[in-house]
């Protein structure tokens, strides 16, 4: 009985959730015209010239490749320097730890909006500005520090005993953290890389004013549909709609290592 | 449980501080450097002193959308916290029902921010949008656009529809994370669902809800783009949360000087909300341990 309460509940909540996206996927479906017209539960006529536009005029889609492509490498890089670095918070004591520990996180305090001239000028003395480059090392202010703390508390969920034993065995430490520890915390590197390229994904104020039209991220291109005529709501929409596919894509195939929980008694 | 005692420990955290460091320290010391000038123009600036940050401070506009600010965070640490956990302790624990959940929370995470507005602006339309016409059709008044209080609740749906799946993910994890052998224990001992909860999983989640807790107090303090295409800050002042506030001064009358010191305030109560947070999330609960 409690068991069947709690699954309704789920359920409710999650009919609830998908219902603002049921609706972009509805508008989606139709022209901009039917839109404004009549309110309309589901596509009388549905149409799929949204969608045929955005995939076939090039400022549409490189919008998605582009994004692709920094957070990929945001997420790689992130995870790359991570882990290390968790593996030493959680793991040993040493000077000005804690302080360090807090001190990445301040760097998703700060509010963007005055932040992004200094930014701009930062990145244009490198010469990086419209690189995919520069928004991955820009967003990762935000996801490394991030990945650190999720993965920090990932790891500590480990044994110790599991360390010493390895190195008694006469492990390294590079062989040891790869073959034995990176394996028994997959859960938290699937649940960081998500989390990495969401954020990265959805940003929008860094890589607009890194950008100008080599490496400008598909949010950006979106605001395009606001036009002398107002909103053009379905082709909004069904960019809003392949928005969701990467992400979605990514979190299926982490799913097993966010569900599979925790593996001990490996070594 | 003592940790190692290793300075050389450093090596493993120069990558991170290095490519952290690029992005925070310049432009956080470039944004000093703004609170302290008057600029008027290229390489025409004048030292300022304190003077910036006493305008704002005296600012009154600006108590009002600290206090608007406070209430939201509040609010939504409130209502997302309790509710993301509820739900990750109602999800399946394996099969494809957890896949399907999983996949299913994150797709509001998934949508760029000023889409999302975009979005709700929509949905909450009296005359096309579903969720303004079926709240029409119970036969009630709702206008976000005009009366404060039905923005605030529009504000406050989209930010609990849009960000407790990332509480819930979290949550999850934490949970997934917990050996079987605690619940074995537990049943052995003949604890109730209530007593398992509270001294096992809870305890065991005391990482990832502390990074929950963080992450939804900062991003919520720091939101900007979501209720700026909602509602531009209207009706009135109602909405006008911080961010918002301190845009319309950067952009609006384009006072660099005051915004830059608007700013660093701002950073300064983010830090120092979040260091009360950490602190207490880390403590409470250890003397029960055991």
């Amino acid at each position: 009985m409690r068991i069947q309460k709690r699954t309704i509940g789920l359920i409710v909540y999650l009919v609830l959730l998908l219902l603002p996206i049921y609706w972009m996927l509805n508008m989606s479906l139709r022209s901009n015209a039917d839109i404004l017209n009549a309110f309309a539960l589901y596509p009388k006529d549905p149409t799929l010239t949204n969608y045929v536009k955005i995939f076939t005029e090039e400022s549409w889609y490189s919008g998605y490749v582009n994004s692709l492509i920094y957070v990929s490498i945001n997420t790689a890089i992130a995870l790359l320097t991570a882990l290390p670095a968790a593996y030493a918070f959680s793991r040993y004591r040493f000077l000005g730890d804690k302080h360090m520990f807090f001190w990445l996180l301040t760097n998703r305090m700060a509010p963007p909006a005055v932040f992004l001239l200094p930014f701009f000028q930062l990145y244009s003395t490198f010469g990086l500005i419209d690189t995919h480059i520069a928004v991955a090392i820009s967003h990762c202010l935000f996801n490394v520090p991030l990945a650190v703390w999720i993965l920090e508390g990932f790891m500590s969920g480990v044994p110790r005993e599991i360390d010493e034993t390895a190195y008694i065995d006469g492990y390294s430490f590079p062989r040891f953290f790869a073959t034995i520890f990176v394996p028994l915390i997959r859960t938290g590197i699937g649940v960081t890389a998500f989390f990495c390229f969401m954020f990265s994904w959805v940003e929008l104020l860094l890589a607009r004013t890194l950008t100008v039209t080599n490496a400008k991220p598909i949010a950006a291109v979106m605001t395009r549909t606001v036009s002398a005529t107002g909103l053009d709501w379905g082709l909004l929409a069904a960019a809003g709609i392949l928005t969701i596919v990467p992400g979605a894509l990514v979190i299926w195939f982490v799913r097993n290592y966010m569900a599979k929980g925790f593996a001990l008694g490996r070594v | 449980m003592d940790k190692w005692e290793d300075n050389r420990a450093w090596w493993l955290v120069v990558p991170v501080f290095l490519i952290v460091a690029i992005s925070a320290i310049i432009p956080l010391m470039t944004v000093v450097n703004y609170s302290v000038q008057d600029i008027f123009g290229p390489g025409q600036r004048v030292f300022v002193g304190t003077e910036w940050f006493k305008e704002v401070l005296t600012d009154r506009r600006l108590h009002e959308a600290l206090g608007n600010q406070f209430l939201f965070s509040g609010l939504v640490l409130l209502i997302e916290i309790p509710l993301g956990v509820a739900i990750a302790l109602a999800m399946p624990k394996q099969g494809w029902r957890a896949s399907l959940c999983l996949v299913l929370l994150a797709l509001p995470l998934l949508i760029p921010w000023n889409v999302i507005g975009t979005i709700w602006i929509i949905f909450t339309r009296p005359d096309i949008g579903l969720m303004g016409v079926a709240i029409n059709g119970l036969g009630l008044e709702f206008d976000h656009t005009a009366a404060p209080l039905d923005a605030w609740v529009t504000v406050m749906l989209m930010e609990v529809w849009h960000w407790t799946p990332l509480v819930v993910l979290l949550a999850y994890a934490g949970l997934r994370a917990i050996p079987e052998a605690y619940f074995q224990a537990a049943r052995i001992d003949g604890a109730s669902a209530w007593a398992t909860f509270r001294y096992i999983q809870l305890p065991k989640m005391r990482g990832v809800l502390t990074i929950a807790v963080l992450l939804r107090f900062m991003d919520s303090f720091l939101i900007y783009a979501e209720p700026f295409v909602l509602t531009g800050g209207g009706p009135g002042n109602a909405t006008t949360f911080l961010s918002i506030h301190l845009v319309k001064m950067a952009v609006g009358q384009f006072d660099l000087g005051p915004a830059a010191a608007f700013s660093l305030i701002y950073f300064l109560i983010v830090l120092l909300f979040s260091w009360l947070f950490y602190q207490a999330l880390q403590n409470v609960g250890t003397g029960d341990k055991r």
